[in-house]
């Protein structure tokens, strides 16, 4: 960040702000999900600007973990391939600052794991200096988030975190009251994937969390087409969209076809958001 | 487990022979009344796991808390260990070892169980648990198959539907234990994802849970993982301290000078720990599979050679790389090939109430050879760690004691599963010439 041809750092913007800016448009807020260094680190910032200019509000930067337990097997072959191509955990910095210098909030998902090595305090730091606007954790509860939550505080990032249909009335209320940015509303009981239907159980889980909070609710898990989009744009803040996403890439060798295929992808969830 | 019970205070839970032996008066020690009530032994253990399982992990906690209380639950679990399950297993004096060690040598007889290992008892704690959730389907992992086998074999005695992940290539490893699996009655599903082997099925039986929990239990073979395995597992197990202790009370009028265990997840350790860890006096010591050796980075050894992270839901010990990736481990022994351990014991390594060293490959088939030699008895490779780590250590104990010491040693298993693996080692299939 003191490089000396860098006239200013990057000011990062939180989610916050783009859930505010498509609330104000009468849609929803569309979030893309990437992981960092797939195939490549550089491969993978091309992958995050073909979201933005198609559409999407919010960036998640998956961060490529040796033992992804709540991702289903497109998610797990885009971070093995990442890693066996040579991922570090500072990629993830390079790739965030890249996204919020174009102007649409970052945030990074991750397993717990690599951030208590990297230091908790440290990586908030290095996150916020890189424009970075926050963590989405979906193996770290309240709970045992004490550390993170001060971090964030500290480096005013946000902390996205996750609950689910199985989570009891009094889960809700306490895992949103430190949620900040949005909470992240698993669909189904289940790992990241595409599927058929985006989960009967997402209405009322989103109108518990409602009922408990004014942080802005996005839903995940399984959605991968723009009717899919449009459906949970009508109940939900956010269209959380990963899988499909990644397969555009994983499915296809040749890096521009792969590219328009994102893009094409990208535009139809846009264009999703906007009918709820 | 003691929700209801902060750290330093004492439960009260019956164990499996109808006594209240934990926290007896007179032998208080803050160090065997963990964990607190969201699971951690010190700054080790907790819950690091996604939170659709939450609401499962906190009823399988309290279910466990009711159970335990519940004398007739109680009754049930001693019945099938004693009639099933061929326990409580002898502690019996290795003399011919005990001259060759310069040590007395007391070994707990696990491998005399059904199943022949330790893990029959954590495996009908919780299918019997299952039973009373009223849930009927059970998924579990399993490295070289023995917990694998255990849980189908627990599944086919209380009518359970079993679903067993296991790496591809353990699979291709140890088709036997598929084999007998299948036999049983289970389902086994070789997972093709990671490294292909235990963390991998262990991540695969989580994704599984993740999406039935409503359903199914996650029947996890060791005391590891998140809040309330390690506690509930350990419970399950301890009768092998609760019953050894006992036994080296009547047998030879006092306590051992040191109990010995291997340490991969650490089930029968903290089992044979669990008794003893208030008696002062007891050394506990925990052998790992140092594999090549530590210093080759081939090895399982995660205390010794590992540093403190998060994996499969517990902050331990576990071997990782610099970005906080897990590094595979490796032993001759699948049962201790875990890159990480059950947090009691990273929590009873930093404070010093156990002691754990790394045994080498080479270290443990030495012992296992000599068991056989001098007591006619093939033990597990994973409990040879235990015996070649007791052999190691009776020297010093001799000269720190100034007389000769009293050696428990847990003998978790048995090693007809490891026969291929003794065959190629000691060159026993081809005819080759004895190594050693």
């Amino acid at each position: 960040m003191n490089e000396p041809q860098v006239a200013e750092p990057v000011v990062g913007r939180r989610a916050g702000s783009a859930f505010g800016t498509a609330r104000e448009q009468g849609r929803a807020t569309l979030v893309g999900y990437l992981p960092a260094g797939f195939p490549t680190v550089a491969e993978a910032i091309e992958g995050c600007r073909v979201l933005v200019d198609s559409g999407v509000d919010v960036i998640e930067i998956g961060l490529p973990y040796s033992d992804p337990v709540m991702d289903g097997p497109v998610i797990q072959r885009a971070a093995e391939r990442a890693l066996a191509n040579g991922f570090r955990v500072a990629d993830v910095f390079r790739t965030a600052e890249a996204v919020a210098a174009a102007g649409v909030p970052a945030l990074v998902m991750t397993y717990w794991n690599p951030i208590e090595r990297y230091g908790v305090s440290a990586f908030a730091r290095d996150l916020a200096a890189a424009g970075g606007a926050g963590l989405i954790t979906p193996d770290l509860t309240p709970e045992e988030a004490g550390d993170w939550i001060a971090a964030a505080e500290q480096h005013d990032l946000d902390r996205v975190f996750l609950v689910a249909p199985s989570s009891t009335a009094q889960r809700i209320a306490t895992t949103t009251a430190v949620c900040r940015g949005f909470v992240y509303a698993a669909s189904v009981m289940g790992v990241t994937g595409a599927r058929e239907q985006t989960g009967q159980a997402a209405p009322a889980l989103v109108e518990r969390v409602r009922r408990a909070t004014t942080v802005p609710v996005g839903v995940g898990l399984g959605v991968s087409t723009g009717g899919q989009a449009a459906e949970v744009a009508g109940y939900a803040d956010g269209v959380i969209v990963g899988s499909a996403l990644v397969r555009c890439l994983l499915d296809e060798p040749d890096p521009a076809a792969a590219r328009r295929r994102l893009g094409a992808l990208a535009t139809e969830l846009a264009e999703g958001v906007r009918k709820r | 487990m003691a929700p209801q019970h902060g750290p330093g205070e004492s439960g009260h839970h019956p164990t499996t022979d109808g006594s209240t032996a934990r926290g007896a008066a007179g032998r208080p020690d803050d160090r065997r009344a963990g964990p607190d009530a969201a699971g951690h032994f010190g700054r080790f253990g907790g819950r690091f796991m996604p939170e659709a399982l939450t609401a499962a992990l906190d009823e399988l906690g309290a279910e466990f808390d009711k159970a335990i209380a519940d004398p007739s639950f109680v009754a049930e679990f001693d019945r099938m260990l004693r009639e099933y399950a061929n326990l409580p297993s002898p502690l019996y004096l290795a003399q011919r070892l005990s001259a060759r060690a310069g040590a007395r040598i007391l070994l707990k007889r696990e491998d005399l169980n059904h199943t022949g290992a330790h893990k029959i008892r954590n495996v009908l704690g919780q299918a019997l648990l299952v039973k009373r959730m009223g849930k009927r389907r059970v998924i579990a992992e399993t490295g070289a198959g023995q917990h694998g086998v255990a849980t189908a074999t627990a599944c086919a005695y209380l009518d359970l539907d079993c679903v067993v992940y296991m790496g591809a290539e353990d699979t291709r490893r140890q088709a036997l234990n598929v084999a007998r699996m299948r036999m049983l009655g289970a389902e086994v599903i070789p997972v093709e994802t990671g490294s292909r082997t235990l963390k991998d099925a262990i991540n695969e039986a989580l994704r599984d849970w993740v999406a039935n929990v409503d359903t199914t239990h996650y029947l996890l073979g060791t005391a590891a993982g998140p809040h309330p395995f390690p506690v509930l597992v350990r419970e399950f197990v301890r009768g092998i301290g609760d019953e050894a202790r006992a036994q080296a009370l009547e047998l030879t009028g006092g306590l051992p000078d040191a109990v010995a265990a291997c340490v991969g997840g650490g089930s029968n350790a903290i089992g044979a720990f669990h008794a003893f860890v208030p008696d002062a006096d007891v050394r506990l010591y925990g052998f790992e599979a140092g594999g090549d050796g530590v210093e080759t980075g081939r090895h399982a050894a995660s205390i010794t050679g590992g540093a403190v992270g998060v994996l499969h839901g517990a902050r331990t010990f576990l071997l990782q790389d610099a970005d906080g990736q897990t590094v595979e481990s490796h032993s001759i022994s699948a049962g201790l090939d875990y890159p990480a351990v059950g947090p009691e014991h990273a929590w009873l390594a930093e404070t010093g109430r156990a002691s754990y060293q790394p045994v080498t490959d080479a270290e443990a088939m030495a012992a296992f050879q000599l068991l056989c030699r001098t007591e006619g008895i093939i033990p597990a490779i994973e409990s040879a760690h235990a015996l070649a780590g007791a052999l190691r250590v009776a020297p010093q104990l001799a000269a720190e004691l100034g007389r000769e010491p009293t050696i428990l040693v847990n003998l978790s298993g048995r090693g007809d599963k490891d026969m291929e693996t003794a065959g190629n080692w000691f060159g026993l299939l081809d005819g080759a010439e004895v190594r050693s």
